[in-house]
């Protein structure tokens, strides 16, 4: 009797599957932008769009199946030890993750550096793992890891071509000017990092903040519109 | 100066290729820490506590895994050699500073998941140092993210007497502050490889 009210209510703590469990990591809940997770890949290997790309795809694919591991094994591993079994999981996809991209293509694997082993100390894998594929069944957590994965990837290429653009005038490899463009060099270096994630986020923070205003103002701004379209 | 001269390692990794302005590790404690001068400070000394641990650690894990061929279980050595090492610390100071201990809060455990710690770990194996270069490598590494986090914290406790707009507090400013200190720190380049 216990036990069946138990399960009852294990099952009513798992989320309904809805757009929501996808689309949230995209937007709503992007790793980057709103919780400002796993910073150091964003903007270490954003100098350009194909590296940024590379980086979303791998980070991705972690993500993905070492959360779907954690999900499967969430009623197996002890509390007490769940980080460090967290931990071995991810290290474990890196490792193969990272010997792929050595063997697809070594340009890339030396462009990206030391950061493909760095995934591993990617908080947003691991806080993935802890606050959602530990709580939740495998259908949920597939959905959400691959939200969260397509939001980071989003994030990195919106860094990535700004960066490309800017610092090389070209996207992708492809030259988007005529021989006259001068590069924004420092877009590419380290400083352009720090300036083009401040940027976008000052951006979205404005947005955010028109958003609240226009919200509060609804009446006035229905107004204005309608005075507008007559005019 | 010798490529691979003490001095030249220690400078390089502390000031030169800063980890966190240039290389952009441990970017998360960078942003998270910096709001006062006395949390950075022993933020940065953990930091550079726990690198020269677990890079002494990583030194023999690696010579071990070379003996047996096993390379391939290079990274989840070392990031469990990290964990321990982060829990040695974590222990340490709740029993003996238990007030920095809560001043830290969640970022000291959060060490472990600090990518310049596996950073220096990685580097010093694949620029195949010796175990005194790997130690210096170390030392200045955390050197170098200690000095950019109170760089960082000076900034930021000036910035709160500022009047800046609404639309660009918190994170925002905060990244366009690393800008500028990591543009000042773009003048050391040239003096390394």
């Amino acid at each position: 009797m216990n036990n069946k009210q138990e399960s009852m209510s294990n099952t009513d703590q798992y989320e309904q599957i809805s757009s929501d469990t996808f689309l949230r990591g995209l937007w709503k809940e992007n790793p980057v932008f709103v919780m400002l997770l796993g910073m150091c890949p964003v903007l270490a290997v954003t100098n350009s769009a194909i590296n940024a790309l590379a980086m979303g795809v791998a980070s991705t694919f972690v993500l993905l199946s070492s959360n779907a591991l954690v999900s499967l094994l969430r009623d197996f591993i002890p509390k007490q030890v769940r980080i460090a079994s967290y931990i071995i999981i991810i290290a474990t996809f890196v490792t193969m993750v990272d010997y792929a991209i050595q063997a697809i293509s070594l340009d890339l694997y030396n462009a990206l550096g030391a950061f493909i082993q760095l995934i591993v100390v990617n908080c947003i894998i691991l806080g993935r793992a802890e606050a959602y594929a530990s709580k939740q069944p495998l259908p949920q957590v597939l959905l959400n890891s691959l939200g969260m994965g397509a939001g980071f990837t989003f994030a990195l290429l919106c860094l990535g071509s700004v960066r490309e653009i800017l610092g090389t005038g070209s996207l992708f490899g492809l030259m988007l000017f005529s021989e006259n463009f001068q590069p924004w060099v420092i877009m590419i270096l380290p400083p352009g990092g720090f300036f083009v994630l401040g940027s976008w986020l000052l951006l979205f923070n404005y947005l955010a903040m028109r958003k609240k205003q226009n919200i509060s103002l609804n009446q006035d701004v229905t107004l204005r519109q309608e005075s507008s379209d007559a005019g | 100066m010798q490529a691979d001269s003490l001095t030249y390692i220690f400078l390089n990794s502390a000031i030169v290729n800063n980890f966190v302005l240039a290389m952009f590790l441990g970017i998360c404690p960078f942003l998270g820490v910096s709001a006062k001068k006395d949390t950075a400070i022993s933020m940065g000394l953990a930091v550079i506590f726990v690198m020269l641990v677990s890079s002494a650690t990583a030194y023999g894990v690696n010579a071990i895994l070379m003996a047996f061929n096993i390379e391939y279980l290079r990274l989840i050595c070392y990031i469990a050699v990290i964990a321990s090492a982060v829990q040695l610390v974590e222990m340490t100071m709740k029993k003996y500073t238990p007030s920095l201990f809560r001043a830290l809060g969640i970022y000291l455990p959060l060490i472990t998941t600090n990518c310049a710690i596996l950073g220096v770990a990685l580097f010093q194996t694949s620029r195949e140092y010796n175990f005194i270069q790997s130690m210096v490598f170390s030392l200045g590494a955390g050197t170098g993210f200690t000095l950019a986090l109170l760089l960082m914290a000076g900034l930021r406790q000036q910035l709160e007497l500022a009047k800046i707009p609404n639309v660009s507090q918190g994170a925002a400013l905060t990244l366009m502050l690393a800008g500028l200190l990591s543009l000042a720190f773009m003048g050391f380049t040239g003096m390394g490889a």
